[in-house]
Parts: C-alpha cells; structure tokens; sequence
C-alpha cells in the first residue's frame, strides 16, 4: 500500500467549490440519510415529487470530504425531472463517471450518494402506500453498503465506549 | 493523475498569501540552510567520507564536525554517540529494533505509550508479532503519559521503554526525567529510548541532564532538509544494525554518508540554538495567538493538548465541530493556508488519529481536527492572515453541512 495525494478533477473541484443543489428544502416530500459522521461521511437528500412519481426538485446536505460533497451535488443535478423509476436505475458507477471519474479509495462516496438516493426513493413510496413493481424487495448494493458504513460506525464507537470504561 | 493535479495547482493562482504551518509533515528550508548545503554537492568535500583522496578527508572533516555541532546541543559526551539516519522514521526503527535484539536473553517487554509515533507504534507490532511483549502507557485527556502505570509496567523482564519527549500532534511535553527516573529506578539494564524530534531545537533537551540511552532527532522538524536524522546512543548502550552493507562513519547506519544533508542539519541546528530563549518566546506568542484567534472567532471548537507551558511552543490543533477535517484542508489549501489534518479521510485509513482518541476525542472531533505548527519564521500577519481565512472556510464547509445533526 503506498499514499499518494487525491488527485481531484477540474469537476469535482468544481462541485466542492460552488455546490449545486446545496441547502435544505423545507417542502421536500420526502427525505433520506446515508453515512455515518464516525466514519467521516453523511449526506442528506431532500426531493420534491409530483403526483405522477416525477422528481421536480432535489437538494442536499453533507458532511464529509470534497468526494462526498461532489458526489451528493452531482446526484440532485442528474436526477432532476427524472422519474423515480429511472432514477432508480442510477448506479454509483455512474455517478462516479458523471464528476469524471474518483480516486479508487474515494469510490464509497459516490456509492453512499446512490445508497441515499434509493432510500429516497423506497421511503416514498413507503409513504404511499405502493410497491411498483420496478421496486427491487431486497437491498440493492449501494443501499447494503451504506448499512454496512453505518454499521461499522457503530461497532468503532462501542469499541471506543468500551475502551473507555476499562 | 498528473492531468487532474495541474488542474488542483492552477484553482490556486492569485494567491494574496501562502502560510506554510504542515511543519509536521515536511518542511520550508530556509535559504541560509540552502545556502550552506550548496557547496557540498559540487564544489567541496563530495567523496565518500572513508576513502583515502582529498575529496573524501574533506567529507570526513564535514561529517565530524557537524556530528560535533548536533552532539553539542544535545550535551552528548563524544561526538560518536550521534549516529546519522535517514530521518526520525529510520532513527525509532533503528532504536526499537536495534535495542531489542541484543537485549533478547535479558527480556521480552517492550514499554511505550498509547500516542507514539507510527514509526514506533509500528515497530513495535513487528516486534510484538516476533515474541516481544509490548505493553501501552496510557495518558490522560491531555495526552501526559501516568508516570504510576509507568512505574507498574517496568519490571526485571523490560528491556526497552520508549517515549516521546513532546507529542507530535498535540505538543504535550512529557515529564521525560521523571520517567527516566522511573525507569532506572525499576530496572538499571531497561534502555530508555526518546523520540525527541518535537523537542530538538523547540524546549530545553539534554541527554545527560535527563539520562536517556537513545534518542531520535530529525532534521525538517528544526527547518533542516527532509532525509537526514539521527540517532543518540548512550556510550556504552548496545544497539546493533537493522540494515547491512557497506559501513562508512556511521556504524549503525549502511551506505554512503549525504553530507550536504549533514551540513544542513547541522546548520539548522546552529539556527535552532542561536537565541534559542527569543526563538522559543516568537513561537510561543504565535502559537497562542493562533490558538486564541481561533476560539475567539470560532464557535465549536476544542483545543486538543495543554495550554501553556506544558505545551510545545510550536504546536496548535484545533477540532472543529461539525466541520470535516479534509474538505477543510483543501478548502484552506486553496486561500493559501496550508495544514494536515487528524480526520480519516486525509489520512487514507478507516479511523482518525490514534493520538486524538487517544485522548478520548470521539471520532466526529478527530475527524474536524486540523494541526499546525509555527516557526520563527512566522510573522504575526501570517498568523492574522490564517484566522482570517480558517474563519471563512470553517463557515463555509459548515454551511454545507447546514441543518444536519453531526454527532
């Protein structure tokens, strides 16, 4: 293993600089968290959905380096008018490609900005009350992933406690 | 790669100011340091040290006297207990492993702190995986080591203890003659190692006055070049070599003597210890000047190490709440102001600094945490120019965050 700097393109720089989309939306139908501020990396989408399942506006907020910031942008910037099902076909490899590429180590954050996204997604239609069919039962792989960051953000900081109290 | 870091270079253009203050990580060598190095690469003194031509017996004269200069300011006895390096990574490996080895028949228990270095927390495993015990000092919510736990763990089966005398990321200055007490107390043969690159040149440091058997020093973290350290060994105290191959003046060290970069250690050693008193003062006033701006300008934020004396008088680290520590550095980098951070994103692993949780600071703290360190080179406008620009970029990275609860 050897370090080198994050070798951050003109985009993402960009993205970290003058972030679109930035801010809370305080009429969002409906909202979705990923990450863990542990790990050093959480974001929060907010959309705007119309009546025919259409994503009209979305915003974030995040908490974490110039990848994840850059990743949440883009990912409220590509899903605008979109409809939820096609949103729902974003993967983070797209996401990766759509700021022109990340630093391998960096690839979590465009994993963790689709993880929210399809929470987003689940959650609306959670509130609906319907289930298309498009709508996959089992977790797909970004929305595991940012369980498992959780997760891990959670047994570091037990392990911490436990330290602690020794 | 190389396409994207020109790109990084040229969103800095129209810099108004550079504060340099990652003196952790390397540092600016000054010009009257260049300007010494200068003539041993090409105009005098570039043979090898141990060879029988002119060229070789002036580079035998550079390396003796600059092993002479370095040794007088660390109150050696002879000139051969300075021992050159690479540098302070190769210096903790070369006394942690070169001590062991031949103290192997007398023990098997290492002793060293909780907030070491990687170049001795490192060693240290490798020594661990190989049968040595290891056995982790903790410190208390300012990062001093407890002297009582000190006295419990050295016993008849330790060979080695190993501590910092100034922490390098919180500047705790710890109480090394107490320690070295301590330990000689419990256990006359015990070789006690200190890793004094954070005290060199920065707070009073003698040897014999704190009766350590090693010590590491490094050239950057005085403003020498990057590449060249060295290592006290104690006359007397048994260290063998962990590499092998040609030796030259350096008998714990393989290989061709650099002696420009010896020259430049030594000079920025003569600089270090030239007004020492004023230099030390300079940094201290900057150094708390840059503390109390901080929290005097920003809201959230906590001092990670002690104040005052008890701090070295270069270091300043700072957690910022709700701020994350690499969006911070590059958002700081590009207005000028350049600093490491402890978050575990710069740092490329899954957890922040060791040192900070060390110290109890929960992972969100270590992760906003940003360090630097002052010189005397630094002038207060540099100083007012970094508050100016760490105020605007705390705010603006926390206004990305926005309503979001960061705990």
């Amino acid at each position: 293993m050897s370090r080198a700097p994050l070798p951050y393109n003109r985009k993402i720089l960009e993205l970290f600089r003058n972030p679109k989309n930035l801010g809370k939306m305080a009429d969002a139908t409906v909202t979705a968290v990923a990450g863990n501020p542990s790990c050093g990396d959480m974001i929060i989408f907010y959309l705007k959905i119309s009546d025919e399942d259409v994503i009209k506006k979305a915003s974030f907020e995040s908490y974490g380096c110039a990848a994840n910031i850059a990743t949440s942008s883009i990912v409220t910037e590509m899903i605008r008018g979109m409809k939820l099902e096609d949103a729902w076909k974003i993967s983070w490899k797209s996401v990766v490609e759509a700021v022109g590429g990340l630093p391998s180590v960096k690839f979590h954050c465009g994993i963790l900005a689709v993880g929210a996204l399809k929470r987003a997604i689940r959650a609306y239609y959670k509130n609906k009350g319907v289930s298309p069919k498009w709508l996959s039962k089992e977790q797909t792989f970004e929305e595991k992933q940012a369980l498992e960051e959780e997760e891990l953000a959670e047994i570091l900081t037990k392990r911490m406690k436990a330290e602690e109290q020794k | 790669m190389i396409e994207n870091i020109k790109e990084l270079l040229k969103a800095h253009k129209g810099l108004k100011r550079e504060v340099y203050l990652d003196i952790e990580n390397s540092s600016i060598t000054p010009k009257e340091v260049v300007d010494a190095m200068l003539p041993y690469f090409n105009q005098r003194a570039y043979g090898n040290p141990t060879l029988t031509h002119k060229p070789g017996w002036e580079a035998f004269e550079t390396v003796m006297k600059s092993s002479q200069k370095i040794a007088a300011f660390l109150g050696c006895k002879i000139l051969e207990e300075v021992n050159f390096t690479p540098g302070e990574t190769e210096a903790n490996n070369l006394a942690l492993m070169g001590a062991a080895i031949p103290m192997k028949g007398k023990g098997k228990k290492i002793v060293i702190s909780e907030i070491e270095p990687l170049s001795v927390l490192h060693i240290a495993d490798l020594l661990n995986k190989n049968g040595f015990t290891i056995l982790k000092i903790p410190i208390d919510g300012e990062g001093f080591i407890s002297l009582e736990k000190l006295e419990e763990a050295v016993d008849k089966e330790t060979i080695i203890v190993s501590l910092s005398a100034v922490n390098h990321e919180i500047g705790t200055i710890q109480p090394v003659k107490e320690a070295s007490e301590i330990v000689k107390d419990r256990n006359s043969e015990t070789v006690f190692h200190v890793d004094a690159s954070d005290a060199y040149g920065k707070i009073p440091f003698n040897v014999q006055d704190l009766n350590v058997d090693l010590a590491t020093i490094s050239s950057y973290k005085i403003l020498g070049p990057r590449g060249i350290g060295a290592l006290y060994v104690k006359e007397g105290v048994s260290v063998e070599r962990i590499l092998e191959g040609q030796i030259g003046t350096q008998k714990l060290w393989p290989g061709v003597e650099n002696t420009p970069l010896i020259v430049g250690f030594a000079k920025a050693s003569e600089l270090a210890f030239q007004n020492f008193e004023e230099n030390v003062s300079h940094m201290q006033r900057l150094r708390d000047r840059l503390i109390d701006g901080i929290i005097g300008k920003t809201s959230d934020v906590m001092l990670n190490g002690p104040k005052g004396d008890k701090r070295a008088p270069d270091n300043v680290n700072i957690s910022f709440l709700r701020c994350e520590g690499e969006a911070l550095t590059i958002e700081l980098s590009l207005n000028g102001v350049y600093v490491s951070s402890g978050s575990a994103c710069t740092r490329r692993l899954l957890q922040p600094s060791h040192v900070l949780v060390a110290i109890g600071r929960k992972f969100v703290e270590a992760h906003g945490s940003i360090l630097m360190k002052v010189t005397r080179y630094h002038t207060e406008e540099d100083v007012d120019y970094a508050l100016e620009v760490i105020s605007k970029a705390v705010e603006r990275i926390r206004g990305i965050v926005g309503s979001m609860e960061v705990k």
